[in-house]
């Protein structure tokens, strides 16, 4: 039975192997995800190396308290996903799930917060490509919303196909027979991506809003 | 309580901290320190994500080596362009 609700396949010949096998795959995953975000940062660089004082007024414009509280939501959904991969570890099934949909509903709360941080940004003028003619003051303060816009919203994108996996995996845990603590690898590997979404804010954060 | 979880809590208050900090040094005229500072502690946080959080800490030493990777990888993709645009102006 402890073989069957472990699922050790070929090749591998136990569960640590396994499971590290499994991590491995994802780092490689995370690693294509870090050389697509690092294109973005490589746009903010160069937007900054060129345009220096355009672009720190750029990002003055920029709601820095939301971005901070967003930062703020992040890093405490983290802190509940950490402790779900712990629970799940032990077996603890409540305290996992618990855990999962903590940090799924704080990453809810970062996308509502972006929605309303978006509205406003629409309403200023502020945001590129949405009908209502934005008025920029040059060409390189519109290259920088563009990037922030472009680079914030891939970073949605990714938090919400972060949120969906999270929710996913409560309801599995909490409505099926989902063995915990044999199966800790899922939980492990969906928290790698969740953290790693996070740190691509941490990054995000000081480039677009404290750029000075 | 398990000691995990309390090193948890105990690393989300640092990040809290270095939040704090740079939000904080941003309010601050260092000039063109301000960038240096700002990145060097999103290092800072993102380092700490990734040893306790991700519990890199924990692996074995390929993964650490793959996680590794990932940042040579990206330090080419910023470092060869900063390069380019940063010594145009010598010509």
């Amino acid at each position: 039975m402890p073989d069957e609700a472990l699922h050790v396949h070929e090749p591998y010949q136990t569960a640590a192997q396994q499971a590290e096998a499994d991590t491995m795959g994802m780092y490689v995953f995370l690693a294509t995800e870090v050389m697509l975000f690092g294109g973005l940062f490589a746009a903010a660089l160069m937007l900054r190396t060129v345009h220096h004082d355009e672009v720190i007024a750029a990002s003055r414009q920029l709601h820095i308290w939301i971005g901070t509280a967003n930062t703020v939501l992040l890093l405490t959904s983290s802190l509940f996903v950490a402790t779900a991969v712990v629970a799940a570890r032990t077996g603890t099934r409540r305290l996992c799930a618990g855990g999962l949909i903590g940090g799924a509903v704080l990453g809810l709360c970062f996308m509502a917060l972006k929605a309303v941080e978006y509205y406003s940004e629409y309403r200023e003028g502020h945001l590129p490509g949405f009908g209502l003619p934005a008025h920029f003051s040059n060409g390189a303060e519109h290259l920088f919303m563009n990037l922030y816009l472009i680079a914030t919203g891939l970073h949605a994108f990714h938090l919400a196909v972060g949120i969906v996996l999270l929710l996913s995996l409560a309801a599995r845990v909490l409505w099926t027979s989902f063995p915990l603590p044999e199966r800790s690898i899922t939980v492990t590997l969906f928290g790698l991506y969740w953290h790693l979404v996070d740190v691509i804010w941490i990054f995000l954060f000081p480039v677009l809003y404290l750029a000075r | 309580m398990s000691a995990h979880i309390r090193l948890m809590v105990a690393v989300w208050l640092g990040l809290l901290l270095l939040l704090a900090l740079t939000v904080g040094l941003s309010f601050l005229p260092l000039g063109d320190l301000s960038p240096l500072a700002s990145t060097g502690i999103a290092a800072a946080k993102a380092a700490l994500v990734v040893w306790f959080f991700m519990h890199l800490r924990q692996d074995s030493g390929i993964i650490r080596l793959v996680a590794l990777a990932a940042v040579v990888w990206i330090a080419i993709l910023l470092t060869l362009p900063w390069i380019d645009f940063s010594s145009r102006h010598w010509l």
